[in-house]
C-alpha cells in the first residue's frame, strides 16, 4: 500500500524540459508545485564540467546521460503480423534520465513549425485532394498566430541565436524568408559560421536556394534571459549533442529557469522518484494525485489537484495506459485515441568529399549549421510528386568526435588497411549535408500495451509498432536528391548520396524525435487532449511534449514543444485556475 | 545523474531525504529539494580511468585472440600504429570486465527470439558472454578447418577472410551467432582505437593523430572563422598530454 503525503496543488511527473517552464509558470501564479523525477539531480559544474565533459566514450557510447533499458525500455516491430520484442540496448533515440531531461544532452536545433503545419490535414486536402489511403494526419486544434507569442517566449528563455526571415509579414534578407511571421527578431545573433557550412551556403545561392544561418540553442554571446540567468558564449566545443554543457552555453532547464525556480519556497523537487500511474476518479472526471515509488522500492501516493505528465513523448501516453486513463487505439477499427498517431523522423544525409579543403570537423556545436527550407511543410507545390511533406536540409558542423564521426567514400570497406587509409584521408576534409523529414500519421503506426515483456516494476513495457510508408520514402529521396543536386555544385571530388531505404530499424541512432500517441485535437473523438493540452476525459490532467503532435512535421520539435507548454501554462494560469473544469466543450 | 562520487552526506544537507540506502538503479537516494539550489564545493563527477596491471577479464588464449583480430581489424601500417599496438586489448579486457561487459544497462529478460534485423540485438548474452562464447567457437572453428591451428595463428589472408565470414554471417558458430559478435566486436575496438586514453586504448593518442582530432579541448573560438587551415593542434586527453604529465 502507498503511502498518503499531504495533497499540493501541482504535481509534475518528470523534470525535464516541459516541467521546468510549468514549474517556473505555476509557482509564478501561486501554487505549490512539487516535481517528481525518476533520475538524480545534476548541474553543470559539478556533472558537465569543462574538465571532463568532453569523453566520447563515457557519455555517449556508454550513454551515461540515457534512460536505463534495463529498467524500462519498449518492444517493437515493423508491422502487427510480427511479434514486437524488447529494444535491449538504446539505439535510434535516447531518451534522457535526471534532473533536466533531454533538454541537457540535445543539440538546440530550435525551429518554428510553419503555419500550414498545424493544419496539415485541411491545408492538404484543400489544395492536393484526398490523402493516401492510410494516412490519419489531423489538424491540430491551434494556429501558429495563436502560438506566436509563447513561441517568442521560449526563443527568449533559452536565447536563441539566429536571422529572422520574416517579420510581421515582411521578408528579411539573411534570415529563412519560409518562416511564419514573428514579431521581433531572435535575442542573439546567429553564430560564427565554419568552413563546411559556409560551402554549403555558396552552393545553395549558386543552386537557386536561399540559405540562412539555423536557430540555435547555443549562445552567440553572452545573455542574460527574462528571468535574469545568465549564459555564457558557446565555445565550439564539439561535445554538445549527446553531452552536457561545460560551459553554461546551451540552453537547458539548468541554465535557463532551475537557478531560479529551485530558490523559490512554494517549489519542491523530489528526485529518484518514479511515478508509477496517475490515481483517478473517472465519475468526477478527476485525477487523485500520481503513485510513485522511490529507490527502496517503497510506494507513495501523492494526492494533487492538477497533474501534469512531463515524462516525455512516449513515457506520457504509456503511463496514461497503465492508469487506465483513455480510450486505447484499435488500428483494426480506428477507434479509441491513446496510442494513436505515433511518428517519428526522416533522415538522410549526403557526404561531401574534398581533397584540399580543411573543414576541422571537431570545431562544432550541436545547432551550428545553414540551412535551406524550400522543400519543407508545403513550402514548394507537390503536385505530381506523389507525397505531402518535406523537410529541411542543412549543413550542420556538430562535431568530429571520433568513434562517431569517419566519413569515407562509397564503396570502402568496413574495416582493415582500407578502411583506415580511407578515415585518415577524408576526416578532415569531409562536409555533411542532411536532411530532415516530416512523417506523417497512418493508420498501423502505433502505441500499445505488450502483452510479453514487463519493466523493472513488473509493468507491461510501452508496444511500438511503426514504419515508414510510401509517403516518407519518396519525400525522404525527393529531399535526397535536392541535397545531391547542392552537393554537386559544392564542387567536391566526390558525394555520396545515402538515401534511407527499407523498413525502420530500431538500431542505428536517428533522432529522438517521437511524436504522438497523446494527440491533440478539436473533438475527444479523435484527440486525447484539446487544443490547451488538457485531457478529455480529466479535466485536471494535462499531458506536454511531442507526444501531442497529431504528425510529425519537417523540423525538430522543441521549439514547438516549448511554445505548446507556455501556452498550456497561460490556459491554466488565466482559464482552468479561475473555473476548474474542461476548457472546451466536447 | 550526480552518480557516486557525489556524496550523500553533502546531498542530505540540503534538503529531506525521502529514502536512505539505494536498492535499485543510480545508486542514489530519493531526495527532496526546496527552497535553494543545491550546491555542492568542490563535487565534480570525474571519470574512473582504468587501473593498470594484469587482464581482469580475458583469459590468456582469449587475450591472444583479440590482439590477432583487432590487428586484421585496423592494422598498423605506413600511416602508424594500429589497434594492437593502440592497447585495444587492454581497452577491451577492462570493458568486458566491467558494467558494458555484464550488459547492466541492457533489457536482458526473455522471453528470446531471433526477430528481424530492424529489432536489434536480441542474443541472450551479455557481451562479455557474447566475446567468450565466439571466441572459443571461433577457435575450434580454426583448429578444425586449418588442421589443429588457432585464429591467431592463420596468415593474415585466411584471418581476414574468417573475419568476413563472420561480418556477413557466413560462419556459423556453435554456442554464439557469428554477425551479431562481429558487430558488437568490430564497434568495441573502434572505439578502444578513437576513445580517451584513460580507458586503456588510443595509447599516446595514435587514433587522434592518425585523423587529426585535437582530443578532449573545449574552446575553438579562435578557429571556428578560420576557414581551411590546418590547424595543427595536438592533442590532449583528460589527463593532458605526455609532455605535460612524464609519468602518466
Ligand atoms: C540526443 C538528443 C538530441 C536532441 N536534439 C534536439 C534538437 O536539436 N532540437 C530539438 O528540437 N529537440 C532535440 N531533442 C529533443 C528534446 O530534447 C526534447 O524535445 C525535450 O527535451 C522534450 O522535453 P520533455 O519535457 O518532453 O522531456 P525531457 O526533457 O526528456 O524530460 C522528461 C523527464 O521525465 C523523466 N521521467 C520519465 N518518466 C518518468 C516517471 N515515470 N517518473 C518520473 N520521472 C520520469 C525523465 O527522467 C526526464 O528527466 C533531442 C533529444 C535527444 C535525446
Ligand atoms: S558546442 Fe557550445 S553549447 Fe554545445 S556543449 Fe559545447 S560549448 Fe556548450
Amino acid at each position: 500500500m502507498a503511502r498518503k503525503l499531504p495533497a499540493v496543488d501541482v504535481v509534475l511527473v518528470g523534470f525535464g524540459w516541459t516541467a521546468a517552464i510549468l514549474g517556473q509558470e505555476l509557482t509564478d501564479a501561486g501554487l505549490n508545485v512539487v516535481a517528481l523525477e525518476r533520475g538524480g539531480w545534476r548541474d553543470t559544474s559539478t556533472d558537465f564540467g569543462v574538465t571532463f565533459a568532453q569523453d566520447e566514450l563515457r557519455y555517449y557510447w556508454r550513454r551515461a546521460l540515457f534512460e536505463e533499458p534495463a529498467r524500462e525500455t519498449l518492444t517493437f516491430r515493423n508491422d502487427q503480423s510480427q511479434t514486437a520484442l524488447p529494444m535491449r540496448h538504446l539505439g535510434s533515440f535516447l531518451p534522457a534520465t535526471g534532473v533536466g531531461g533531454a533538454g541537457i544532452h540535445w543539440n538546440g536545433q530550435n525551429w518554428r513549425f510553419l503555419p500550414s503545419d498545424f493544419v496539415a490535414k485541411s491545408h492538404n486536402t484543400q489544395r492536393y485532394g484526398s490523402l493516401p489511403d492510410g494516412m490519419t494526419i489531423q489538424d491540430w486544434g491551434v494556429t501558429y498566430e495563436e502560438l506566436e507569442p509563447y513561441y517568442d517566449r521560449f526563443e527568449y528563455i533559452c536565447g536563441i541565436s539566429g536571422k529572422a526571415g520574416n517579420l510581421n509579414g515582411k521578408i528579411q534578407a539573411g534570415g529563412n524568408p519560409f518562416e511564419g511571421p514573428r514579431k521581433r527578431e531572435y535575442p542573439n545573433p546567429p553564430m560564427e559560421m565554419a568552413y563546411a557550412p559556409t560551402l554549403f551556403a555558396q552552393a545553395a545561392t549558386e543552386t537557386g536556394h536561399v540559405p540562412f544561418p539555423c536557430p540555435s540553442a547555443n549562445m552567440s554571446r553572452a545573455y542574460t534571459n527574462p528571468l535574469g540567468v545568465t549564459l555564457g558564449p558557446c565555445t565550439y566545443c564539439g561535445f554538445c549533442e549527446k553531452f552536457g554543457c561545460g560551459n553554461y552555453s546551451k540552453s537547458s532547464p539548468q541554465t535557463t529557469i532551475l537557478p531560479v525556480l529551485m530558490r523559490k519556497k512554494n517549489f519542491e523537487l523530489r528526485t529518484e522518484c518514479e511515478v508509477l500511474s496517475v490515481k483517478h476518479d473517472m465519475a468526477a472526471k478527476r485525477a487523485t494525485g500520481v503513485i510513485y515509488v522511490d529507490t527502496q522500492g517503497e510506494e507513495w501516493e501523492q494526492p494533487a489537484e492538477i497533474v501534469v505528465l512531463c515524462a516525455f513523448a512516449q513515457h506520457n501516453p504509456w503511463l496514461m495506459m497503465l492508469s487506465g486513463i483513455g480510450q486505447r487505439y484499435n488500428p483494426q477499427t480506428g477507434e479509441g485515441t491513446l496510442g494513436k498517431n505515433y511518428a517519428y523522423q526522416i533522415v538522410s544525409s549526403v557526404d561531401v568529399f574534398f581533397d584540399d579543403k580543411i573543414m576541422n570537423p571537431f570545431v562544432g556545436a550541436g545547432a551550428l549549421g545553414i540551412g535551406v527550407d524550400e522543400y519543407n511543410g508545403d513550402n514548394f507545390d507537390h503536385a505530381g510528386l506523389g507525397f505531402i511533406g518535406g523537410g529541411y536540409l542543412a549543413c550542420w558542423q556538430t562535431n568530429g568526435r571520433p568513434i562517431e564521426t569517419h566519413p569515407v567514400p562509397k564503396g570502402t570497406p568496413k574495416w582493415g588497411a582500407k578502411w583506415k587509409q580511407a578515415v585518415a584521408k577524408n576526416y578532415l576534409t569531409t562536409a555533411t549535408i542532411a536532411t530532415h523529414g516530416a512523417v506523417m500519421s497512418h493508420r498501423g503506426n502505433y502505441l500499445d500495451l505488450d502483452p510479453t515483456y514487463h519493466d523493472v516494476h513488473g509493468r507491461p513495457l510501452l508496444r511500438l509498432t511503426f514504419d515508414y510508408t510510401d509517403n516518407e520514402h519518396k519525400m525522404s529521396d525527393y529531399l535526397t536528391d535536392r541535397a545531391a543536386e547542392i552537393a554537386k555544385a559544392m564542387k567536391p571530388r566526390e558525394f555520396h548520396a545515402k538515401k534511407r531505404e527499407g523498413h525502420y530499424s530500431i538500431v542505428p541512432y536517428q533522432t529522438t524525435h517521437n511524436t504522438g500517441g497523446a494527440i491533440m485535437g478539436t473533438d475527444p473523438k479523435s484527440s486525447v487532449v484539446n487544443r490547451y493540452l488538457q485531457t478529455w476525459d480529466l479535466h485536471n490532467l494535462f499531458v506536454m511534449g511531442s507526444c501531442v503532435f497529431p504528425q510529425n512535421p519537417g523540423y525538430n520539435p522543441t521549439g514547438t514543444v516549448g511554445a505548446l507548454t507556455y501556452w498550456a501554462a497561460d490556459a491554466i494560469k488565466n482559464k482552468y485556475l479561475k473555473n476548474p473544469g474542461a476548457l472546451v466543450q466536447a | 545523474m550526480s552518480g557516486p562520487s557525489v556524496s550523500r552526506r553533502d546531498l542530505l544537507s540540503v534538503g529531506v531525504a525521502i529514502g536512505s540506502t539505494a536498492a535499485l538503479g543510480s545508486g542514489a537516494d530519493a531526495r527532496s529539494y526546496a527552497g535553494k539550489m543545491p550546491w555542492i564545493p568542490g563535487e565534480a563527477n570525474a571519470p574512473e580511468p582504468i587501473t593498470a596491471g594484469p587482464f581482469q577479464f580475458l583469459t590468456p588464449d582469449e587475450a591472444t585472440f583479440l590482439d590477432a583480430a583487432v590487428a586484421r581489424l585496423i592494422p598498423a601500417d605506413d600511416l602508424g600504429p594500429g589497434a594492437k599496438e593502440a592497447g585495444v586489448t587492454t581497452f577491451l579486457d577492462r570493458q568486458l570486465a566491467g558494467p558494458f561487459g555484464k550488459g547492466s544497462r541492457w533489457y536482458m529478460q526473455g522471453p528470446w527470439k531471433k526477430g528481424e534485423s530492424t529489432q536489434g540485438y536480441q542474443s541472450r548474452l551479455s557481451p562479455a558472454e557474447l566475446y567468450r562464447a565466439a571466441i572459443k567457437d571461433i577457435d575450434a572453428h580454426c583448429n578444425e578447418k586449418f588442421s589443429g591451428k588457432k585464429f591467431s595463428q592463420l596468415t593474415a589472408d585466411q584471418q581476414d577472410q574468417i573475419l568476413k565470414d563472420l561480418e556477413q554471417g557466413h560462419l556459423k558458430l556453435k554456442d554464439s551467432e557469428g554477425k551479431t559478435f562481429f558487430t558488437v566486436f568490430l564497434q568495441n575496438t573502434i572505439e578502444g582505437f578513437f576513445s580517451d586514453p584513460i580507458y586503456g586504448g588510443n595509447r599516446d593518442m595514435v587514433g587522434w593523430k592518425l585523423i587529426g582530432f585535437p582530443g578532449a579541448r573545449y574552446d575553438y573560438r579562435p578557429y571556428v572563422k578560420q576557414h581551411g587551415k590546418k590547424l595543427n593542434l595536438p592533442p590532449v586527453g583528460l589527463k593532458g598530454r605526455p609532455g605535460w604529465n612524464p609519468n602518466t
